[in-house]
Order: structure tokens, then C-alpha cells, then sequence
């Protein structure tokens, strides 16, 4: 059994040597890259096992350079051939999170569904009597102005954002915001007569008629939702088809977000 | 807080943390895939050297294939490339009832 250990240890350091196995600080910087919500490629050499953690904007020479670039844009992952070796590039982009404004009644029905769905959810309202633990157990909760919490947390490409106040002062703020950080989906609660009203406020602003256009309102697609919890899946829907949407866009570079 | 369900399931940080805890780990991969695939390329499925594993390459028809290859990677240390088709109902094969095929690459952690 000891003769056997040993022999183990041994074929492990030659392996090592090698480099057959997953580098544990290709993993762990890996995971860094995915905890701080930035995309990462983990290249493997198929045919020697030999990985290697590309960040956006690294530079990778070459045809496998080309693939690189070619795998951030899609978000997909999947083998590449290059001058008859393969290598398998996973893409690791990060996953979705949903931030909704308002503590409201429809927030509290879509925030198990999210998380169900894989959301990381998270709710602003700073009117505290509407944003309590009670009403939200096991959902982070700011109940601050959406300008502050945003201001040390900002928005991404890869968050989808949610105006559920129907109060300018909380939702206006937050879709500025949003439509600045290229939010990959951007919605607000509301009739079209209470959003032709919003467009004009948005306007004022420095934002363009496009990124304005962006915005799903009235918000949710049309399942002829009424009840809050409804109306909850009917936004929860069209987050969901916007991010498979999305992945077919181009990323947008992460220095050009606001 | 953290969204604790989602952060605990996945796989990657899973194999680290197992890693951590002085535990051998092997990483399998989804790598290519044809036909109705269970699982997208990319998915993963990590497993230590009791045979615990997390995660997921298919939807639990070829899983046990894996673990048992999985657990002989981990003490041979190279890494194995698998091919799994449709079920043979005439061989006691691990295979896909749906149809599809894949591909799964199985490396040792460290």
C-alpha cells in the first residue's frame, strides 16, 4: 500500500511536470475572474491537457487569437481547430443579475422566481416601509436612492434592470443608469400614455433616441398578465428572452460602460 | 448576501473549495455535443476521489460512466476524452435516450 503511495506521488509530480493535469491557479484565476462578474476563456489543449485563463482584452496572437475574440463576442463555447491541433475554449461570461427598483407587491413574486431561475437578484426602493426583510427574506435589499446604491455598485452588460416604482423620482434615475451601463435589458412599469410621459423626462437628459427606444414598456410580454404575480413572470419572460437575445450581439467592451 | 444557493452549486467553485480542503478533484467537461444534447457544451461535472461529485454533463443518463472514468483519472493523473452515443439497450453501456451524443473531457485538478 506504501510502495503504492509512493509510486502515486510520483506519477503525480511527473504529471505535473507535464502539465497533463488542470493548474490549480488556472482554476483559481479563473473563479476570481467569474466572482468579480468579469468574462474569462479557460483554453484547453486537447491534445496535452495544457490550460490557460484568457481575461477580455488579453492579447492572443494568431489564429487562436481569432477564435478568442471570435468566442467573446458569442458567448458560446466549443472546440477550435488551429493547424491541426484542438483546443476547447469555455467561455465564461457572468451570469445574469436582475436589479429591480421598487419593493413592491410584483417584486415580491418575482424574487423566488428569479433566483429559481438562476437570477441573482436584487431589489432598491429607498422607501423603508416598502423595503423590509419581512417582505423580502433572503434577497439583497437596498433601501437607499437608486443614484447612491448604483453609484458604488454600477450597472453591466450583463445585468437586466427592472422599474417597478411608477414614482419618476426612484425609477427615472435608475433607467438613466441602466441605459448608459448597456444593461442587456431594460424595462419600466407603467401604460403607454404614463410612458410617452417618462420618454419626454428622458430626454432632457443626455441620452439618444435609440437607447431610449430600448426600453421595454409597458413592461413584460403580452400573456395578458393582471395579478401582480402575472405580472411578475410576464417581466421575468422577457428578461429571459432578452439575455439569449443578447447573446448573439457583440459584448460591448467593458471601458465603454458608464 | 449572495445569492448562497447558486454560489454553493457551482461546480468550478465547488473543485476549488473541494481543492482547498485537501481533497483530489477531477474536472469533467462538456466539450462537443450533436443532436439533442441534455446538457450545452461547456457544462461541468467535478468529482473527488470517494466519488462525490457536483454538477452535471448530461441530464444523469451517462453521469455514473463518468464518476467511475473520472476516479481513475484522478489516480493515473492524464486526461481521458469520452464519447457517449445513444443508449444500446443490447450492451450495458452508459448512453443518451434522447438521441444525442457528446463529448466529455476528464483532467485531474493539480
Amino acid at each position: 500500500m506504501a510502495g503504492w503511495t509512493v509510486l502515486r506521488r510520483a506519477y503525480q509530480s511527473l504529471c505535473r511536470a507535464a502539465r497533463l493535469t488542470v493548474d490549480p491557479y488556472c482554476l483559481k484565476k479563473l473563479n476570481e475572474e467569474r466572482r468579480n462578474r468579469r468574462a474569462a476563456i479557460l483554453i484547453t489543449d486537447l491534445a496535452d491537457g495544457r490550460d490557460r485563463v484568457i481575461k477580455q482584452g488579453d492579447p492572443v496572437a494568431g489564429l487562436l487569437g481569432d477564435a478568442v475574440r471570435q468566442a467573446f463576442l458569442s458567448g458560446k463555447s466549443g472546440v477550435a481547430e488551429i493547424e491541426g491541433r484542438s483546443f476547447f475554449l469555455n467561455v465564461h461570461v457572468p451570469p445574469p443579475r436582475l436589479v429591480v427598483v421598487g419593493a413592491v407587491h410584483i417584486s415580491q413574486a418575482l424574487a423566488p422566481m428569479a433566483k429559481v431561475a438562476g437570477f441573482d437578484m436584487e431589489i432598491i426602493d429607498p422607501r423603508t416601509a416598502f423595503a423590509t426583510p419581512d417582505r423580502f427574506p433572503d434577497i439583497k435589499l437596498h433601501s437607499e436612492w437608486p443614484q447612491d446604491v448604483l453609484a458604488t455598485r454600477p450597472l453591466d452588460p450583463y445585468t437586466a434592470l427592472a422599474a417597478v416604482t411608477h414614482d419618476p423620482k426612484i425609477d427615472d434615475p435608475a433607467l438613466e443608469s441602466a441605459l448608459k451601463s448597456g444593461c442587456f435589458y431594460v424595462g419600466a412599469l407603467g401604460s403607454r400614455k404614463t410612458h410617452a410621459r417618462r420618454v419626454d423626462r428622458l430626454r432632457a437628459l443626455d441620452l439618444t433616441e435609440e437607447q431610449i427606444g430600448t426600453i421595454h414598456a409597458p413592461i413584460g410580454l403580452d400573456i395578458g398578465a393582471a395579478s401582480p404575480a402575472e405580472i411578475a413572470i410576464a417581466v421575468l419572460a422577457q428578461v429571459i428572452q432578452a439575455f439569449h437575445a443578447r447573446e448573439l450581439q457583440p459584448l460591448p467592451q467593458p471601458g465603454k460602460t458608464a | 448576501m449572495q445569492n448562497s444557493t447558486e454560489q454553493t452549486l457551482d461546480p468550478l467553485t465547488i473543485a476549488e473549495d473541494w481543492m482547498a480542503g485537501g481533497r483530489d478533484v477531477a474536472i469533467a467537461t462538456v466539450v462537443e455535443t450533436w443532436g439533442s444534447a441534455p446538457r450545452p457544451v461547456g457544462s461541468h461535472l467535478v468529482i473527488d476521489g470517494a466519488g462525490n461529485f457536483e454538477g452535471s454533463v448530461s441530464g444523469g443518463c451517462v453521469e455514473g460512466a463518468v464518476i467511475a472514468e473520472a476516479m481513475d483519472v484522478i489516480v493515473q493523473g492524464r486526461p481521458r476524452m469520452l464519447e457517449f452515443g445513444v443508449a444500446d439497450e443490447t450492451a450495458w453501456q452508459a448512453g443518451l435516450s434522447c438521441g444525442g451524443r457528446i463529448k466529455v473531457y476528464v483532467e485531474r485538478l493539480g
